[in-house]
């Protein structure tokens, strides 16, 4: 055994004297150096949820439809037609703000991992994004760097990216965030589980060779903030090593290669390895199945000479998987990975549980030097994987945060709506073009709309005629006023989302990106933030499936708004058509679908929106929605569209969501596409066009007679708006703007700003 | 055509794409490893988009090497109909089936939208059942996609009817706005856009049927 460490290692390492405790307990003796590096990662913020677990057991996970729920290395759902689907959603933000073109690739290249894990195709991509200001030079490098990288990975490795979002705050200025969500599909009997069972079996490390990139990832880079106030502007170059380096080609391969595996039924398990590396990927797998396993670390191919133990275990070198296999099926799976020229190595075996003094059976996992040779590193892979000490951590509600909501945008001049809007309105197609949008002939609806609409189709599904839908939402806007109703609107804006294209919503998963939790104001926040999602899960009967905590998004002490982002996925029965999008015609009725005043004191609050907090006004009060109105309100909408989905005739021609930038934004927009005008009566006051609440659909119809009687009988209140005519967008005497106007003003907004001179 | 190949070179993406757009038109498909010396059997062949070999030193440069790109070329010289798409054009012109070259889009962008195109020529397998001047709505998807060629070259494609689609507005910097090419013969084919995603309006246009129902229909007019 190598020798004891000196006492202060621990908290190199990221650990507590507490845990340096735990940990000699856990083992009965001092652990050595390797032992103790083990535990430093494992037991990171990153992989061991340690802040955030006690939480997030308040979170809905059950439901007929579930397959596979958090904790696995994603969430699935029984789709129908003999189809799951899985999903999962991450975050590569503190990588991103330090090399913003790897950092986003490889998060890419980390949660396609997790989706062909579980044995499903990866099928599609979703990147909500937030930067600071676009007049900081550091932004726009930021900007190009993270979209880039997605673009180059993303289509590369070949899996569409179909939307996400982008948000510009300053809040975010020295802490990017870069989520990536993805979901895939898979024959509902081919789902795999990262299980290693059955003595003797092999563990085949599959994929790239292990390099020094990435050492420290999750417990030096994504378990702690960033110090200067400029975030990673200054000082954290000597973090930059942290980060890996992608290749999507390997990666390209490595999931042909392990569905193909997958498809020849010859692996027992498979997980692949991504924070934290070969520890983790070994460890939870043995923890799974109960097992130990003996690591030989001499097998692990090396990208260069003189790694020690220590790196080769923990190094986060990218695009590597482990496959547990049987060991009269090596020579096939050598031969399938010769084929996609993968390299396969054994690096490990299934050994039996260790009988313990107090006769227990532990599984070990041993790092050894040959299979044979010296043990490195002897600790039980439960205590590595699942046994992390949980951390109840001081909550406080913020003191400031009375005062916030006091000061209430009501009061704030009118200015001018039309100048307002135009500078509102801003379409991200300059980010999307850059990503293939299309790949599998599946996208019906891409990014840059309500929700993203895709055929469930792809290599190896059953023929089915239905149809995913995906959206992602955060308002941290709301949530820095009121984290807990914040989360629970951001919730219903994405369950609103999904009717904009026909679906009803099946699962939430969720990115729930916070400041430093041993501030307590951030875990208050987050406790918060948990309730409410919970609360509106609850309510509207949907599971949340999986998720990723990312904290520590703090630099120079100061903290990011609460950005709990949320992903639902949604289905269509039936996709046979598309559904109308934003495309009103002449002489079409616009009608406001849904209550027309928010609950509260304020009939349309301005409370956390954009039109507020542009002004710098970032105060005042959100209030919920009235639950039954909401709820009719969505159901109505989805089964007007679905039924146009589903091929009907319908006199429903356009729809688009209430949200960002309110009813007037959502014209705009609709004017913008349509490239046809409207006519909007005198609206009560500037906070109706601007206010933000969830639960308000614009809608158009041919026939507004019978789309009327529709919407009565479901009991959905209607406001109409007006109609749709010529090339001029009318809202009483507040807006009056051109179309031609708007759409350039709308298209070329992100390319302006990010053409500044610095 | 009863029976297409779809090659499929380690790091290519759309060879299901292909294979579904086949199937739709009734047209037995099989995939092809790049490994493969022999195409008997097959009456066509598509070359998919893609990033063979991961586009590593330039798209296109390493699959020529590939063993199937012989067979690919002989294939071609008996007469049989290929079709390269995206990727596949890139490969076709750096094995040297078709002239020029694809360099990086004007803008140093990939660019992902929907492209307007004019059909300018009807002697190739692709275009053959499209009247000409008729406009297409079909999809790029490419970073490498502006057409190149020395002046010479130019000349004699544009005279000998070898410039079979051009953007209507050019969207990538390609030269005399080519967006599709066919060698001397009109049997062998490249295009930048992706007619294969361009087959239901419930995914935006059907437009690319025309095309690819001209290029299953080619053998046995040839």
């Amino acid at each position: 055994m190598v020798a004891s460490p000196p006492q202060s290692l621990h908290r190199a390492l990221g650990l507590s004297d507490e845990e340096f405790g735990d940990i000699k307990e856990v083992l009965g003796r001092e652990p050595n150096h390797l032992e103790l590096a083990l535990f430093g990662v494992m037991w990171s913020e990153h992989c061991s949820y340690k802040s955030s677990s006690i939480h997030l057991r308040r979170l809905p996970t059950k439901g007929s439809h579930v397959l596979v729920g958090p904790g696995e290395n994603a969430g699935v759902i029984d789709a129908g037609d003999g189809i799951a689907v899985a999903i999962r959603i991450e975050s590569h933000n503190h990588p991103s703000a330090i090399e913003p073109y790897q950092g986003a690739a490889t998060g890419v290249g980390g949660i396609l991992r997790d989706i062909f894990t579980m044995g499903a195709r990866p099928l599609a991509v979703m990147d909500p994004l937030f930067f600071g200001e676009l007049s900081d030079a550091r932004q726009r490098w930021l900007v190009e760097g993270v979209v880039s990288g997605i673009s180059g990975y993303g289509n590369s490795v070949g899996v569409p990216t179909i939307g996400g979002e982008l948000t510009f705050d300053d809040c975010y200025r020295a802490n990017p965030l870069v989520n990536v969500l993805c979901v895939g599909a898979l024959p509902k009997e081919r789902l795999v589980l990262g299980i290693a069972s059955g003595v003797g079996n092999l563990a085949v490390l599959l994929g790239s060779r292990t390099g020094r990139d990435g050492i420290g990832g999750v417990s030096v880079l994504a378990s702690a903030g960033f110090s200067g106030e400029d975030g990673a502007a200054s000082l954290d170059e000597a973090k930059r090593p942290s980060v890996q380096v992608g290749d999507p080609y390997e990666e390209k391969r490595l999931i042909e290669a392990c569905l193909e595996l997958l498809d020849a039924g010859l692996v027992v398990g498979i997980q692949d390895l991504g924070g934290a590396g070969l520890i983790c990927g070994t460890s939870e797998t043995a923890a799974r199945g109960g097992m130990g396993m003996d690591v030989d670390v001499t097998a692990v191919p090396q990208r260069e000479p003189g790694m020690v133990p220590y790196e080769i275990m923990t190094s986060e070198s990218q695009e590597r998987m482990v496959a547990i296999i049987t060991p009269d099926n090596l020579e096939e799976v050598e031969a399938l990975c010769a084929k996609w020229e993968i390299r396969a190595s054994v690096v490990g075996r299934v050994v039996e549980p260790t009988l313990q003094p107090n006769g227990d059976r532990v599984g070990m996992l041993r790092v050894r030097n040959g299979f044979d040779g010296e043990v490195l590193a002897e600790v039980p892979a439960k205590a590595l994987a699942d046994e992390a000490p949980l951390y109840d951590r001081p909550r406080r509600y913020p003191s400031t945060l009375d005062e916030l909501r006091d000061d209430d945008p009501s009061d704030e001049p009118i200015g001018s709506p039309n100048d307002d809007l135009l500078e509102m309105l801003v379409d991200p197609a300059w980010v999307y073009r850059q990503y293939d949008s299309q790949l599998f002939l599946n996208t019906v609806v891409g990014p840059g709309r309500d929700a993203a609409l895709l055929r469930l189709a792809g290599p190896g599904l059953p023929h089915s005629s239905r149809g995913i839908a995906i959206s992602t939402d955060s308002n941290p806007r709301w949530c820095a006023l009121d984290p807990r109703v914040g989360t629970a609107l951001t919730v219903i804006e994405g369950v609103a989302n999904l009717a904009c294209v026909g679906a009803t919503a099946k699962a939430v998963v969720n990115c729930l990106n916070f400041g430093n939790p041993e501030h307590p104001e951030v875990m208050w926040q987050l406790s918060e933030s948990i309730d409410g999602m919970a609360e509106a899960c609850n309510r509207l009967g949907l599971p949340v499936i999986g998720g990723n905590v990312s904290l520590y998004n703090e630099s120079g002490g100061a903290d990011i708004d609460p950005t709990p982002v949320i992903g639902l996925l949604g289905v269509v029965d039936h996709l046979v058509a598309p559904p109308p999008g934003w495309n009103w015609n002449d002489d079409d009725t616009l009608v406001l679908v849904g209550a027309r005043h928010a609950q509260g004191d304020r009939e349309f609050p301005l409370g956390g929106s954009r039109w507020a907090t542009r002004r710098g006004r970032r105060g005042g009060e959100i209030t919920d929605v009235e639950p039954r109105t909401l709820k009719a309100t969505i159901e109505f909408v989805a089964s007007e569209v679905a039924a146009i989905c589903a091929g009907a005739t319908s006199d429903v021609t356009a729809v688009h969501d209430v949200s960002g930038g309110g009813l007037a934004s959502a014209l705009a927009e609709m004017t913008a596409v349509a490239g046809v005008g409207a006519s909007v009566k005198e609206l009560e006051s500037h906070a109706e066009l601007f206010s933000e609440f969830p639960g308000r659909f614009v809608m158009a119809t041919s026939n507004v007679e019978a789309f009327t009687d529709r919407a009565r009988a479901a009991g959905v209140p209607l406001f109409e708006l007006g109609v749709a005519t010529g090339n001029r967008l009318v809202i009483g005497s507040m807006i009056d703007l051109s179309v031609t106007e708007i759409a350039a003003r709308r298209s070329g907004a992100l390319e302006d700003a990010l053409a500044a001179a610095t | 055509m009863k029976r297409v190949g779809v090659v499929v070179f380690p790091g290519s993406n759309c060879e299901y794409d292909a294979l579904s757009a086949m199937e739709a038109l009734g047209v037995t498909a099989e995939l092809v490893w790049h490994s493969r010396t022999d195409l008997s059997g097959f009456d066509g062949i598509i070359l998919p988009g893609g990033f063979a070999h991961g586009d590593y030193l330039r798209p296109g440069a390493l699959a020529r090497f590939s063993p199937v790109m012989d067979a690919v070329a002989e294939f071609a010289q008996e007469g049989g109909a290929v079709l390269g798409i995206c990727n596949g054009f890139q490969v076709l012109t750096e094995a040297g089936l078709l002239p020029g070259a694809l360099q990086k889009n004007v803008g140093l962008k990939f660019l992902c939208q929907p492209t307007t195109l004019i059909v300018t020529s009807n002697a190739s397998v692709l275009t053959s059942g499209v009247a000409l001047g008729q406009e297409l709505v079909i999809p790029i998807n490419h970073f490498s996609g502006a057409y190149v060629c020395d002046d010479e070259t130019y000349d004699r494609i544009s005279e000998s009817s070898q410039i079979v689609l051009r953007y209507r507005d050019n969207p990538n910097g390609s030269r005399g706005d080519i967006a599709g090419l066919v060698n001397e013969r009109g049997n062998v084919v490249g295009l930048m856009p992706h007619p294969e995603r361009a087959m239901s309006t419930l995914l935006g246009s059907a437009d690319g049927r025309v095309l690819l129902e001209s290029f299953v229909a080619s053998y046995v007019a040839a």
